[in-house]
């Protein structure tokens, strides 16, 4: 919303500067987003244009004389458009202007155009910076006072509001008066309104009755004949102009006029076009067309309101006119509508028609029915004044449910209890009176009267607001929570997953958040788009790239992780925690928190020192990341078999499982998938956990503390001869089922020479241990023997060089 | 066979002596120890020569001889010592490290700025008794919208563009979105616990919008909300001062303006003065130098939105609006990581460029 202070001033005195009153207004909730200037011209008059001769050596230029009243000079013009007696903006030499040909602002010399001498410049907008027009000059109106420093005549100060949507009110120059009022200690003065009328009455003229009632509240219209339809004066062009509308025509002109003045929408008909002098206002019908103004054919719904005549709709109630009723040059009798619609339904309408306009901007808020006949005489009055006619007596007002003027009660008790303070109920008095309520004060409570152009103020706490951004939140003393702290029991969820980010972090991983939404292409590259359940939909993507909930963590990942190596040959290791999205029928989807990695690259980090033997991550890389995690998480005992996963590679993948419960997967990514990522320069590893498995596989109780030996442990090497096909993890798990046992350490696997086909050496660390002796050498061999007869027993391993 | 008399004895250790003192590698030494002091070494055999002699010259040759043998000991244990010295200090000067060059990098690993910046405003609030809770990031229209005092249809939704999930419930309406707030969270708090409630709720948002420098469609918010009996906006103002201040020093100063937030009533903005320059303190008139990027020279910087809790939203939850009240407030992480690191850029935030993240 622009709102001129030229304009503005016709109501309120503006007797602070610019900026501080764009403060104000801020600060009481009507943010002023800029101060826009217009004019600060220096050297730039008022002149007139005493004669005019062709250049001697150019065709398309003008020799001009120019006048201030007090001197006088020659100007070369290249405009089609100039001509003697015109009333021009006339730039003198020293002058700073925008030139169009360097595209920077210079000041003017006196300069020799085809020969001729130039003493000065005859200026389009562009040159002004009044807008964009280059192709003639500006003409003045013809009272423009001559001599007077264009700035003076022409210049303005526009504040542009930023509304928030509550403050309809402020979508109109005498709400913007009544909230400066209220804020400089100013009063506001509406327009005198008032106009002759003559002949039968309106209600004779026309015939207006209100189908739906539900969504037309209020429909007030006059009657003007014998108008003169034609451009604006100058005044109410500017008037437009600088508020940002367009003129159009005289009629059409002074219903934008009143819009802006008093936020009532208006609309004007011919009233000849109009058949059998009535209007209905009705739901469309099924199948009902209405060409609107703007050409375009529009299929109606039963859920559109029209006006209509006794045959076809005529306009689209509260968003736009028909172009079988429109006024053109040719129309002498005006049927001026100022009507009330429903906010949910204008809003549906312009919604559903792709129609937002300024009268659906307002009515989709909620006007209020008191508003109609104030703007309707306005209107009325203005259209007799710039298009002549005389208007029929009296208004049709169509009211099937008046409205009684609202009121709300303010409370000092809610006024204590919403602020924290104490406030004498004298300043709240002023402070909703210095706004336009008009108030009746009981003993502990105001009445106060919502003015007409307040729509937002409905209860007790609006009121609260209102008292408040008057009288200052600085006024509200800072106070620190008293009232007692609730009980909490912290979310493990949250605990476990900042633990786990902090580990990894510690752990030499970099955390990235990846956006959720990804495209079908990147899913399908990480085989995540198919299977049972595809991934959910976004009805309104901005653009394919971010249209699907992600179901995994992996697509992102892997993206990033490419987009990185354009710029480093280095180790990358990345993890994300966060959520995958999976679909539920009838149901929000279930949020699964996961955590994932990939890693790729050298093991060292890159340095001077030899790197040789650094074959780069791989399977164990991401295993024992893994490994440390669960165990400092303090998940005892999981356990890993061999898996399939869409992303891991075949053979090179693991499931990872705790009480029989699968904690994620690790493996290394499939170089197919790896490929389409671009991702050429060596194997990524990595892998994925869920969260809540984690959780779920905590123990029970709290961390015990295990005591330290008190005896000395005995430590055997054990090289096994066992069959490939046995999983080494196997072999582990059978020596660390001896009582005896304490830990076993794989220090050494081979195959090759001295071991037959078919079978593979592995080497074990066993440390035998007992918590109450040290165990003798006997004991340690009969333990030893019985280990072997089950490991034989198992997995048929026997000791190698046996 | 050199005889064992004292004059060859006495001999015999000068030379070994001798030649012990211009002796400078371990081998030689080992040498020299096999010669003299070997089982076939010279001293060695003078010694066995004495069983030939009487006993009284036994005893004083003998004396002798153990005390020549003991000095050839310690002169070998000492020139042995002293080689050793001298070859750590050679070893010493020829075997110097370049201490400059660069150590060995271990793996680096970071947290990302958004979950350091997440963390560190939610601990400024659990600091003042508030729980740290976390809801959906798909949410029904329901709770992002309705139950906060914004119905269908009303205006105000514009000003939360919204991304629908493609999904239609049992009326033919679309009512799965992805939220546009954390503040969907108020209702669902308040409709599992009764009061008192204090809560943060740190999360994922989105909305439909062009991405610039200072808008992302994907961003953080963190929602708190209070309520109980006695809950003023005197108390908002005291907790969202501690935490400016927790946040940007003790100095901070807070500013509030009227805004408009359909759930809550009244609803303000709230803006802290300029950690950057002094344009808060200024006169009117006042230029100052001018040019400051943080507050466009306007001396305050808006950091969130807040207000007190409206009461339909209570009344929606079933508290009573006449006994209860509470505040709520919301703010980007985003835009205080940006505020704090002098991030320029909030795009930055979710490309994960390494070379970006690893600065924090």
């Amino acid at each position: 919303m622009k709102v001129p202070l030229s304009w503005l001033r016709q109501y309120v005195d503006v007797n602070i500067p610019a900026s501080d009153l764009a403060h104000r207004l801020t600060m009481a909730g009507v943010e002023v987003g800029e101060v826009l200037e217009t004019g600060g011209w220096s050297e730039v008059y008022v002149g007139s244009v005493t004669a005019v001769r062709p250049h001697p050596n150019a065709d398309r230029l003008r020799l001009c004389t120019v006048t201030t009243g007090r001197d006088e000079a020659e100007v070369v013009c290249g405009a089609p458009n100039v001509a003697e007696g015109q009333k021009i903006c006339f730039a003198r030499v020293g002058a700073h202007l925008y030139n169009a040909h360097s595209a920077r602002h210079e000041t003017l010399a006196a300069a020799r155009i085809r020969g001729v001498e130039s003493q000065g410049m005859i200026c389009s907008e562009l040159e002004l910076g009044l807008g964009e027009d280059h192709t003639g000059i500006i003409v003045l109106p013809d009272d423009a006072p001559l001599g007077e420093p264009l700035s003076d005549y022409l210049g303005d100060t526009v504040l542009d509001l930023e509304l928030t949507p509550n403050r309809l009110d402020c979508l109109s120059m005498l709400g913007v008066a009544h909230e400066v009022a209220a804020l400089t200690g100013g009063k506001v003065t509406e327009p005198e309104v008032s106009y002759e009328e003559s002949g039968p009455p309106a209600s004779e003229r026309v015939s207006i009755s209100i189908a739906d009632p539900d969504l037309c509240r209020r429909y007030t219209a006059t009657v003007i004949d014998g108008v003169r339809i034609g451009p604006s004066p100058q005044w109410l062009q500017d008037r437009l102009t600088r508020a940002g509308l367009r003129p159009i025509s005289n009629v059409v002109d002074v219903t934008n006029f009143v819009m802006l003045e008093y936020n009532q929408p208006l609309h004007a008909f011919d009233l000849g076009t109009v058949k059998d002098a009535t209007v209905i206002v009705r739901r469309a019908r099924p199948g009902e067309k209405l060409t609107t103004l703007d050409g375009v054919e529009r299929d109606l719904t039963t859920e559109n309101l029209v006006i209509a005549d006794s045959q076809d709709a005529i306009g689209l109630g509260g968003v736009i006119g028909g172009a079988n009723s429109e006024i053109g040059p040719e129309t002498r009798t005006v049927l001026l509508e100022s009507a009330n619609f429903a906010p949910g339904n204008n809003r549906e309408t312009a919604t559903s028609l792709g129609l937002r306009t300024e009268a659906t901007l307002r009515f989709e808020k909620g006007l209020r029915p008191e508003l109609a006949p104030l703007g309707l005489r306005r209107a009325t009055a203005l259209i007799q004044q710039v298009a002549g006619g005389t208007v029929a007596p009296g208004i049709v007002d169509v009211y099937p449910e008046p409205a009684a003027s609202p009121t709300v009660t303010l409370t000092m008790r809610r006024l204590r209890q919403s602020l924290g303070m104490d406030m004498d109920m004298g300043q709240a008095q002023a402070a909703l009176e210095s706004l336009g309520f008009r108030c009746r004060a009981g003993e502990t409570f105001l009445e106060a009267e919502i003015p007409w152009w307040r729509n937002d103020v409905n209860i007790e706490d609006d009121l609260v607001e209102e008292v408040i951004r008057i009288v200052g939140y600085d006024e509200v003393p800072t106070v620190m929570l008293s009232t007692p702290i609730p009980f909490h029991s912290p979310s493990p969820a949250i605990a476990m997953r900042d633990e786990v980010k902090d580990l990894l972090a510690a752990g030499g991983m970099q955390e990235v958040i990846n956006y959720s939404l990804a495209s079908l292409e990147l899913l399908e590259r990480a085989s995540a788009a198919g299977g049972d359940s595809p991934p959910m939909r976004i009805a309104n993507p901005m653009s394919s790239t971010h249209e699907y909930l992600r179901p995994t963590l992996h697509t992102g990942l892997l993206a990033t992780l490419a987009s990185n190596r354009s710029y480093s040959d280095g180790p990358i290791r990345l993890f994300e925690a966060g959520r995958v999205f999976l679909p539920r029928a009838g149901d929000l989807p279930e949020e699964a928190e996961v955590v994932a990695a990939v890693m790729q690259g050298s093991r060292g980090e890159e340095s001077w020192m030899d790197s040789s033997g650094d074959d780069g991550m791989d399977f164990f890389d991401a295993k024992g990341m893994v490994e440390w995690l669960l165990d400092r998480v303090g998940i005892p005992s999981p356990t890993w078999e061999p898996a399939e996963h869409a992303v891991y590679q075949q053979g090179r993948c693991a499931v990872v499982k705790a009480g029989g419960a699968v904690l994620g997967h690790v493996g290394e990514v499939h170089p197919s998938i790896r490929e389409k990522f671009d991702l050429d320069s060596g194997m990524v590893a990595g892998f994925e956990l869920s969260l809540s498995a984690l959780l779920g596989a905590m123990p029970e109780s709290e961390r015990r503390f295990v005591s330290l030996p008190r005896f000395p442990s005995a430590t055997r090497d054990l090289a096994l001869v066992v069959p490939v096909d046995v999983p080494a993890g196997r072999v582990t798990e059978l020596i660390l089922r001896h009582r005896m046992v304490q830990s076993a350490e794989l220090f050494d696997i081979y195959s090759g020479e001295n071991v037959a086909p078919g079978t593979r050496s592995l080497a074990f660390h066993v440390q035998f241990q007992a918590d109450d002796r040290t165990l003798t050498n006997e004991e340690v061999s009969r333990s030893l023997d019985g280990l072997l007869r089950t490991l034989d027993r198992e997995v048929g391993a026997t000791l190698r060089n046996q | 066979m050199v005889q064992p008399t004292p004059q060859n004895i006495e001999a015999l250790a000068s030379a070994a002596l001798g030649e012990l003192s211009a002796l400078d590698s371990p081998e030689a030494l080992e040498q020299w120890r096999i010669a003299y002091l070997g089982r076939r070494g010279s001293l060695t055999t003078v010694l066995r020569g004495l069983s030939g002699l009487e006993i009284d010259e036994r005893r004083s040759i003998g004396a002798l001889a153990n005390r020549v043998k003991e000095s050839l000991e310690s002169g070998l244990e000492e020139r042995s010592r002293e080689i050793s010295e001298a070859a750590l200090l050679r070893a010493a000067r020829e075997d110097r490290l370049d201490v400059t060059l660069p150590g060995r990098p271990p793996a680096e690993g970071r947290l990302h700025p958004t979950t350091q910046i997440v963390r560190e405003i939610c601990s400024a609030f659990t600091g003042m008794g508030f729980s740290v809770v976390e809801g959906p990031e798909v949410e029904w229209d329901h709770y992002n919208f309705e139950m906060l005092n914004i119905p269908k249809g009303h205006p105000a939704r514009d000003m939360w563009n919204t991304l629908w999930v493609d999904y239609t419930n049992e009326a033919g309406e679309q009512s799965m979105l992805l939220r546009t707030h954390t503040s969907p969270m108020q209702a669902r708090v308040m409709e599992r616990q009764d009061p008192p409630v204090r809560v943060i709720v740190p999360g994922k948002c989105y909305r439909y919008e062009a991405t610039d420098a200072t808008h992302e469609w994907h961003f953080y918010q963190i929602e708190g909300l209070a309520v109980d009996e006695g809950i003023t906006f005197a108390n908002l103002k005291g907790t969202l001062y501690e935490f400016a201040r927790r946040l940007f020093g003790e100095e901070r100063k807070i500013r509030f303006r009227c805004d408009y937030f359909p759930f809550v009533e009244p609803g303000v903005d709230m803006s802290i003065d300029c950690f950057a320059c002094d344009a808060a303190d200024r006169q009117p008139g006042d230029e100052g130098e001018g040019g400051c990027r943080i507050c466009r020279d306007s001396g305050w910087i808006e950091i969130m939105g807040a207000g007190m809790v409206h009461p339909r939203v209570l009344a929606g939850v079933g508290y009573d609006p006449d006994r209860y009240t509470g505040f709520a407030f919301g703010l980007g992480p985003e835009r205080i990581a940006m505020l704090k690191y002098g991030i320029d850029d909030i795009r930055h935030f979710y490309a994960n460029d390494l070379r970006f993240l690893r600065q924090f």
